[in-house]
Order: structure tokens, then C-alpha cells, then sequence
């Protein structure tokens, strides 16, 4: 088992005809993610090394059965893109694209929310894999095999320099799960951590979080009230100043709120694990599913 | 992007918010004359990004012309805090019979518009809120039905503001969700909001931030410019393309990805070293790039070392060490004085560490791990202080 993305993904790629939306397309074929079609206004008709290009998402289903969706489009574009996969009946939704205006976020996470039949995942983030059986985004699969570790995080890097340590020590992966560094991100970490805990493939839950909002201590409340796997936190920014944005839209310790202290002693009052170094976490890990082995 | 207050009193002015007339200056001359036509008295108040401008002295009431030039020129110049006055506000002296506040922020957590109006305003709001709850009237609004009518009387009645008066403040709180919506607003924020003698309403002061994302969409906002928060070496990062963030210590950073370079900085002041600066070099790994965002490292004279974080995922080690050693064959001599270390990992790791290594580079050193990497810069950062 595996959660979001698995071998009954069918992947349509928006922005597929675009230098990066063809790359990563292929790329995601080529470790064996069914990649059904792609969307480019103007472009149907067209192929792409064979895959299929049409003109609107409801015709991409219609002809495809598609029922995932990438968006590859430039930030004034994707939030129409994400709502117009949504209209469509696309049930998930992964929108990798960096830069997208707050407001559309807000709008587009509103509609998505109130629709009730799709789930967005990102923006700002690096995507979903879950080894062995899916890539959809930009992670670089080789770090990552498969495995019981359920990942689910902030920021791409650092993600993939947990996993290596991981990898590293003989774990893999059920699914990694980037949500992104956006101020409002479709799904949350509690959305993500409540799939894990019913994946029966998934032993142990790493959570990678940063400065900014309150997603990491309402994951807290929420781990110590529903979770009974173990989980591993690591927290980013413990140096940032306040008011600056560290590169993440969502990274920004406002006045006294979304420091990365409150969130780590959030997450350890509940008895969650809290890794001061990205080595650390893969570390503490690492001792737990040993002790489980 | 945080508006200076005449700023956003300009942007609250052209959607109808009311505000004190008034003008704004950059010398002595322009201050006394804007005074002049503005008429007696008014405030002459610091544009500086920062509370606490009137008991620093950077607001003064000004009941003639010669006062006008005396606190101009006082004010001009000054110190608050840290940042240096260039701009001045003037505008008429406003009758305040009740202060309060309103507010319309982004909110993050329930992912919706919070608009929050309290008759405890012209003081620190957060105290407010930690001490007095209840004084706060708050209400989330729909972003795809917008704010209602009855949102602002709903919010009036429960803020308990003055019976005469709710009626103007329910109209004017649609008109700062209407700044909030359509200037793309992460925060606009009115402290005090106040009552005159005459029953009017107004905006005394003014506090936007817009989201810097969407200034693609408002030409007029994005030449919007606070020259007294900007930092050199920052604005020279944003030419250049680079997200990047000055600090106060003396270890240049650089690393590929958001998250990995906050780790780093953590990394880096858990071995008892002080970051001088955050810099995300992104994916990219051109030569060009990686050049640029040394040179604006290197522009701080602070800086004793310098760590590069790279974990090579998409983007591969031995493309980013060619792209170093074709760095730093640019730097000049005064730059190859100053330590660095590389922790490569990843994708090619092994193959980028051997072309450094080939290359002999002077004055850098080349660690695989993390942890590793931080104890040798602090330790090199500290040989060289």
C-alpha cells in the first residue's frame, strides 16, 4: 500500500508542451507513472513523446480516464489551471508550481474545499512518489525505495536529504508527500498524517515542517488525539529573524507567532520526537524501526 | 511588501476609505510648504516602517509655519530604531473623541479572510488581544461571496462601538476588505480608527502589506518604494535574482532549496557559528548563478566564511562544482582570502567532490555530510575573527 498516488494513478500534465512540464512528464513515465495525457490551451491534437495533448482538462477525462492532475503552468496561470482540473472531476490535484498570489490561493482552496470531490496538493511543492509505484512531481526518485516510512513535509531538499540518510541505513519509503511552502497549502500535515496512519504499508510517520502559520501545532494536537504510529518531526528555522520570508512564501515568523520553537515544544509536549538536525531525525528514526524490527 | 503609512493612505484614498488630507514630503522646503496649504495646525510624521514613531519623537504637531520647518527638519534624518527617516507625511490635525481599531487579515490558519474591529484602539493590539479577548470583534468571511453588509453591522454591534457611528464603520470595513481584495493585501490594518467631535469616521493611520506575488497584476504597487528599509546588499540580492535574507553574523550561506538553507542556518548556529545571511540559489547550478550570489555574499564585509549546502537531487553535483570552480576563478583576489567549505551530496556527489578536488582550488574545503560541513566553517569563521 501506498497513499494519494500508486499504479492506478493516470497522470494529466498541465503545462506539458513547456520546457520543465515535458521534462518532468517524461521523467515520470519513465519510472512508470502511467502519464494518460497532458493540457495545453491551443496544443490538442498534439502529442508529446507520444503522450496525448489536448485543449481543456474535461476533455483529457473524457478521453483518457484521468484522475490526477499535474500543474506545471507559470503562477499567473495555475490557479485556473487547478480550477479548471477540479471542474473537470480530477480527484487529486498536485500543483507543483512556485509564485502563485495568495488571494488565488485562497480562492481556488475555497472552491476546492466547498466542491468536496477533489484534493489539492501544494502549491510550491515537489510532488508525490511512492517507490516502486508512482512518481508525480519533481522528487528525484533514486534517493527513495520502497519501504515503511511515510514522509510528509514543507520543503523538497530538505526531504531529500532525510531520505538519503534513510536510504542510507536500509529504510525506504511507503509514499513521500511534499505539501509545499505556501501560505495556504490544499492539504495539510494532519490530511496527510490521518492517510498514513490507515496505510497498513506505513510503520512510522516523519514529519518535516518550518516556521510560519500553525499547521505543525495543530498537527500536535492532532497526532497526540488520532495517531498511534510513531512520528518524527524535524522543524526548520529555528535562526530565522521575524518578519523576514525565508524563501518559502509560507516561511515568516509574524510578531511572535510561527516560530520554530513553539512549534517544536508544541510537538514534543504531545510526545512526538523532534530532530534538531536533518541527520538527527533520520537518526531517531532510525532507532525506532530498529527497536520495531 | 510592507506599504509606508502615506502610502496606504494614498491606496485607502482611492477606494473611498476616509482619510486626513494630506501631502507628502522629502525635504524642509516641501514639509513647510505642504503645512502651508494644508493649513494650521497639522502632524508632521516620519515615514519609517516601525511603532513607536511618536515617542521616539518622529510625529510632532506643528501650529505655524516656522514650527513646520523646525520639526521637518528635526525629523528628517532621525533615527528610530535602527531605520533613517527620508520621507515625511503632513497632514491636517485631526479631533479624536474615541480611538478605535479594525483590521482585515489574512488568516492562515482557517485559510479565510479575519476581519477584527474593537473600540480598544490607538494601542498595541496583540496586548489587547492577550488581555481582553472579548474587546475584539472578530468574523471570517467567505472569500468567493465577499464581505456583507450585515458582516459590518454584525461586527459593529458586537465590538460595541457608539449606536450613532455603526453604520459608517460597517461602510468603511467594506471598504478595507475591498483594499484587502483588490489590492491583493496580506494585511491592512487601521490603528486608530477614530471618531471626530463632528461624528466622522476616518483612518488615522495606515499599515498594508501586499503580497508580493500578485504584484504582477498592480504596476502601481510594485514601483511603490520604502527607501529606509531597504538594505544594500538585499536590493543588489533582488536584482540579481536571488532569494536572500541579511543576518547579523559572519558565516556566508548559501545552499539549494528554501528549507535545506533555513536547516543549514540552524546547523551552522548549533555548532556555535553565526549565520551572516540566507541565500537560496535555487535549482539552478549555472556557473553564472552561483558567481552572482557569491558576489553578493562576498558585498558584506562581515563575512569571515562560507558554507555551501548542496544536496543534489534533480540538479547534479558535478554541474554545480563546475559552476564553483568557474566562480571562483571570477572572484577576485580579495574574495579568495575567505575560507569555504562545499558540502556536496546527492545526485553525482562523488564525481562533483573529484572535480573539486582536481581543481585544488585554494582556501576550499570539500565535506560530504552536513554536520560535518558546519563544524569545519564555524571552525575556520573563528581562526579568522
Amino acid at each position: 500500500m501506498s497513499i494519494l498516488v500508486d499504479s492506478g494513478t493516470k497522470l494529466c500534465v498541465s503545462g506539458i508542451t513547456g520546457r520543465e512540464g515535458t521534462f518532468h512528464s517524461l521523467r515520470n513515465r519513465e519510472y512508470g507513472t502511467q502519464v494518460v495525457g497532458g493540457v495545453t490551451p491551443g496544443k490538442g491534437g498534439q502529442d508529446v513523446e507520444g503522450i496525448p495533448v489536448f485543449n481543456t482538462f474535461h476533455e483529457a477525462v473524457a478521453e483518457t480516464g484521468a484522475n490526477t492532475a499535474m500543474i506545471f503552468v507559470p503562477p499567473r496561470f495555475a490557479a485556473d489551471s487547478i480550477l479548471e482540473a477540479e471542474d473537470a472531476g480530477i480527484d487529486l490535484i498536485i500543483a507543483i508550481t512556485e509564485g502563485i498570489p495568495a488571494h488565488d490561493e485562497l480562492r481556488t482552496y475555497t472552491k476546492i474545499k466547498q466542491g468536496g470531490r477533489s484534493r489539492l496538493i501544494g502549491p510550491n511543492c515537489p510532488g508525490i512518489l511512492s517507490p516502486g509505484k508512482a512518481n508525480v512531481g519533481i522528487i528525484p526518485a533514486a534517493f527513495f525505495k520502497q519501504g515503511n516510512v511515510g514522509v510528509v513535509s514543507r520543503s523538497g531538499t530538505l526531504t531529500y536529504q532525510i531520505g538519503n540518510v534513510l536510504a542510507q541505513s536500509g529504510f525506504g519509503n511507503s509514499t513521500i508527500v511534499g505539501i509545499g511552502g505556501d501560505p495556504v497549502p490544499g492539504t495539510d500535515f494532519i490530511d496527510v498524517i490521518g492517510l498514513f496512519q490507515d496505510d497498513p504499508e506505513t510503520e512510522l510517520i516523519v514529519m518535516c515542517g518550518e516556521i510560519g502559520g500553525d499547521n505543525e501545532e495543530r498537527a500536535a494536537e492532532f497526532i497526540a488525539d488520532s495517531v498511534s504510529k510513531p512520528v518524527v518531526a524535524y522543524i526548520a528555522g529555528f535562526t530565522a529573524p521575524p518578519g523576514k520570508t525565508m524563501g518559502h512564501a509560507g516561511a515568516i515568523v509574524s510578531g511572535s507567532r510561527g516560530t520554530a520553537k513553539a512549534k517544536a515544544e508544541a510537538l514534543e509536549s504531545k510526545g512526538v520526537r523532534v530532530g534538531r538536525t536533518p541527520t538527527e531525525v533520520a537518526e531517531i528514526a532510525v532507532s525506532l524501526l530498529g527497536a520495531a524490527a | 511588501m510592507d506599504l509606508l503609512e502615506y502610502q496606504g493612505k494614498q491606496v485607502f484614498a482611492r477606494h473611498g476609505v476616509p482619510v486626513p488630507s494630506g501631502r507628502h514630503a522629502q525635504t524642509v522646503d516641501e514639509a513647510a510648504s505642504a503645512a502651508d496649504d494644508i493649513g494650521y495646525p497639522c502632524v508632521i510624521k516620519a515615514q519609517v516602517q516601525i511603532g513607536g514613531r511618536g515617542k521616539a519623537g518622529g510625529i510632532k504637531l506643528a501650529n505655524n509655519h516656522d514650527e513646520a520647518r523646525d520639526h521637518a527638519q528635526a525629523i528628517l534624518g532621525m533615527d528610530i530604531r535602527g531605520l533613517t527617516v527620508h520621507e515625511l507625511w503632513v497632514e491636517g490635525a485631526s479631533q479624536i473623541e474615541s480611538e478605535y481599531y479594525a483590521s482585515v487579515v489574512f488568516d492562515r490558519s482557517a485559510k479565510a479572510p479575519l476581519v477584527m474591529l474593537s473600540t480598544k484602539g490607538g494601542m498595541d493590539i496583540e496586548a489587547v488581544a492577550d488581555e481582553d479577548p472579548d474587546a475584539i470583534a472578530r468574523l471570517h468571511v467567505d472569500p468567493l461571496l465577499g464581505f456583507q453588509e450585515f458582516h459590518g453591522r454584525r461586527l459593529a454591534f458586537e465590538a460595541r462601538v457608539d449606536a450613532d457611528v455603526v453604520r459608517p464603520i460597517g461602510a468603511m470595513l467594506a471598504k478595507l476588505y475591498d483594499v484587502f481584495i483588490t489590492e491583493e493585501a496580506t494585511l491592512v490594518e487601521v490603528n486608530p480608527l477614530i471618531v471626530t467631535p463632528e461624528r466622522d469616521v476616518k483612518a488615522l493611520d495606515a499599515k498594508v502589506t501586499l503580497d508580493d506575488n500578485a504584484l504582477f497584476r498592480h504596476a502601481d504597487n510594485a514601483e511603490l518604494r520604502d527607501p529606509s528599509a531597504e538594505d544594500p546588499q538585499e536590493r543588489m540580492a533582488k536584482e540579481r535574482g536571488l532569494t536572500f535574507v541579511k543576518l547579523d553574523g559572519n558565516i556566508g550561506i548559501l545552499g539549494n532549496g528554501a528549507g535545506l538553507v533555513m536547516s543549514t542556518l540552524d546547523v551552522v548556529a548549533l555548532a556555535g557559528g553565526s549565520p551572516a545571511n540566507f541565500l537560496d540559489a535555487g535549482g539552478g547550478s549555472k556557473a553564472e548563478a552561483i558567481t552572482s550570489a557569491v558576489e553578493v555574499i562576498l558585498s558584506n564585509p562581515n563575512v569571515k566564511a562560507v558554507l555551501f549546502n548542496i544536496f543534489g537531487g534533480i540538479t547534479r553535483c558535478d554541474e554545480v562544482a563546475r559552476g564553483l570552480i568557474e566562480a571562483f576563478n571570477q572572484i577576485g583576489e580579495g574574495g579568495k582570502s575567505i575560507p569555504f567549505v562545499v558540502r556536496l551530496d546527492g545526485t553525482n556527489d562523488v564525481e562533483g567532490r573529484a572535480l573539486l578536488a582536481e581543481a585544488s582550488l585554494p582556501n576550499v574545503y570539500a565535506e560530504s555530510t552536513m554536520d560535518a560541513a558546519a563544524a569545519k566553517v564555524v571552525e575556520l569563521a573563528a581562526a579568522a575573527s
